[in-house]
């Protein structure tokens, strides 16, 4: 079980990276959130894989083979924040795509850093 | 005591929820935001007041003992930390109360504002790992929506570099909690720093650490991670990009102090290569300075360079050190957005932020040019504004460790910062204005800007003059971070009910 996680994980991070290389930003962006997922499992793998009772602890103690639960609530506050982070990347990939008719790495850095554009005076309409 | 501890979190969160409540009443929402952070300073202030006599305030949520509970915790460096992130939040509300036709003025604004403090306080005052990483969540969450708050293509661009940077530093930080709780047991801070020093811990869990700094030395734009901070950083509107520079690294710059302190108190391997760091990131971002022509980008560069300096301190690991570090960090963040301020009020009024078309105002608006004076030199480390004693200090800690590398760059990036900053002087104040001259009418409506600007300005002078009491405070902070018992006495004393 352990060494089929580690591949996973592997595996996730991996593929996540490698997205990540890419100069389309719409993979950039998938490819973090494969990695985000290979992260996800990793947490989640820290509190041992075998438990296979509930965590419920009673006046005679903890079940034997008693599931970590800590990990899965970390895992769980992690999927949400990151779920929240996927959408507001995409929203604004899908912006930009707008704007720029494509998206790509050096586009969006070349566009960050062009010269800032004259303010026109201020306070005229006033 | 218990209501204290939690008040930076409450206040910025209730005010998040009083501005979303009034929202049709611009007036309202402008009234509340401020009175929510000058709130916040006050709750800072009094944690000053009290973690100044000594005693370590420490929490624990919903009453379970120290493995169980989130732990708060508030020492003197977390206290300062609360307080001038209250004053520079009261800054950045009123400066933004100037007319600007800036769509990014908008109602969501101080909403955002408040987002983002609650995420910055909950950082400096947690004492739980993982719980640091959700508010750093939280901060993020914040900062992304405030950075491409009024949209347009370059915001939009800088917006991109920006968020796929930090959630990849935040991905690394997750994994090296997840790390760290499967190598040890425990997320709570203390408790691993108890851990740490018995000698009870694995490899891995070192490991973890080394990961956990690195995610950190990316949000704090450490060489060679800072890439990200100068690409993104001039593209929002004045004082949001004003706020992130005081307070975003700083948070990065604080958590990496936390962590090094509790867990690896001894001068060790880490504490090397954070030596070489913080001479390489001085060094490189003043240099990257000289090469921008734009004044954001040259003072987002001087954030790098100065961040270099806190690291300094950090890295010496000398009692004198820490608290040159501390001292750089309070003092930095006030100089720091102040000059961000000033180069938006110069933009205003000159009608760009590109060097080569400003100019005049020296003769236009000579008041502007004394309120950029002061902290510009302050930055640069002219006697007798507070810059001087921080960098004095740094030096002086430097060459008692015999660290006369460092020593001498820091020596020399305080030269080079000068020149940046007389480079902005003569180009923006001194030079003619290139198209003739400046239009009376840009500064309507400003005077709230120019409040918030002389306020920090008089505080920079004030730290300076008066650098005694500020300087024993940071003494006595760093005799805290050397000594990490008493943190975590006060944690494992705070038990539950």
């Amino acid at each position: 079980m352990e060494i089929l996680v580690s591949l996973t994980i592997g595996a996730l991070v991996a593929i996540g990276i490698w997205m990540m290389l890419d100069r389309g930003l719409l993979r950039v962006v998938l490819g973090v959130v494969v990695l985000g997922n290979g992260v996800n499992l990793a947490v989640f793998s820290a509190g041992r894989l075998d438990g296979r009772a509930a965590a419920f602890v009673t006046e005679a103690g903890a079940p034997a083979l008693a599931a970590n639960p800590l990990p899965q609530a970390l895992v769980l506050t992690a999927i949400v924040i990151g779920f929240a982070l996927f959408v507001f990347a995409l929203a604004v990939l899908k912006r930009s795509w707008e704007l720029h008719g494509r998206v790509e790495t050096d586009l969006v850095t070349a566009v960050a850093e062009e010269p800032a554009s004259d303010l026109p005076p201020q306070g005229d309409k006033a | 005591m218990n209501a204290l501890i939690v008040s930076p979190l409450l206040i910025p969160l209730a005010t998040l929820v009083a501005t979303l409540l009034v929202r049709r009443d611009p007036r309202a929402v402008v009234a509340i935001s401020l009175a929510g952070a000058l709130a916040l300073t006050a709750a800072g202030l009094v944690l000053v007041g009290l973690a100044a006599q000594g005693q370590i305030l420490a929490s624990q949520a919903g009453g379970w003992a120290a493995p169980y509970g989130v732990t708060l915790v508030v020492d003197r460096l977390s206290a300062a930390m609360v307080a001038i992130t209250g004053i520079v939040g009261s800054a950045t509300i009123v400066f933004a109360m100037a007319r600007d036709e800036d769509p990014a003025r908008c109602r969501d604004f101080h909403p955002l504002v408040h987002g983002l403090l609650v995420g910055v306080c909950g950082a400096f005052i947690t004492g739980d790992v993982f719980n640091l990483y959700v508010w750093f969540e939280v901060l993020l969450v914040g900062s992304f929506a405030l950075l491409v708050l009024g949209g347009g293509r370059r915001r939009l661009s800088g917006t991109v570099v920006y968020v796929v940077l930090n959630l990849v530093a935040t991905m690394m930080f997750l994994l090296a909690a997840g790390m760290l709780y499967g190598a040890s047991g425990s997320l709570n801070m203390a408790l691993l720093a108890q851990a740490f020093a018995a000698g009870e811990v694995p490899a891995t869990a070192h490991a973890a650490v080394v990961l956990m700094l690195t995610a950190f030395s990316i949000k704090a734009a450490l060489f060679p991670v800072f890439g990200w901070l100068p690409a993104s950083y001039h593209v929002a509107w004045t004082p949001i990009s004003a706020l992130f520079a005081g307070l975003l690294t700083k948070v990065g710059v604080y958590a990496l102090i936390r962590i090094v302190t509790l867990f690896w108190p001894d001068a060790g391997i880490a504490h090397d290569v954070l030596l070489w760091v913080a001479c390489a990131t001085m060094l490189i971002g003043v240099l990257g300075a000289a090469a921008q022509v734009e004044v954001r980008r040259i003072l987002s560069f001087h954030i790098v360079s100065q961040v270099g300096y806190m690291i300094l301190g950090l890295a010496l690991a000398t009692p004198l050190a820490l608290a040159g570090a501390v001292f750089y960090l309070i003092h930095h963040i006030v100089v720091k957005a102040n000059l961000f301020f000033i180069g938006g009020i110069a933009a205003r009024l000159t009608g760009s932020e590109r060097l080569a078309a400003m100019g005049g105002l020296y003769a236009h608006a000579p008041w502007l040019a004394i309120l950029f004076a002061i902290p510009a030199l302050s930055l640069a480390g002219i006697p007798p504004l507070s810059g001087f004693w921080a960098k004095f200090v740094l030096v002086k800690a430097s060459l008692d460790a015999s660290a006369w590398i460092a020593a001498a760059v820091a020596l020399v990036t305080g030269i080079f910062t000068l020149l940046s900053m007389s480079k902005i002087w003569n180009e923006a104040f001194l030079k003619p204005h290139p198209a003739g001259g400046i239009s009376a009418r840009s500064a309507a409506g400003l005077r709230p800007a120019l409040w918030a600007v002389s306020a920090l300005a008089a505080m920079t002078v004030a730290i300076g003059l008066g650098a005694g009491p500020v300087m024993d405070y940071a003494v006595a902070a760093a005799d805290q971070l050397a000594a990490p018992q008493a943190y975590i006495q006060a944690v494992v004393a705070a038990g539950g009910r």
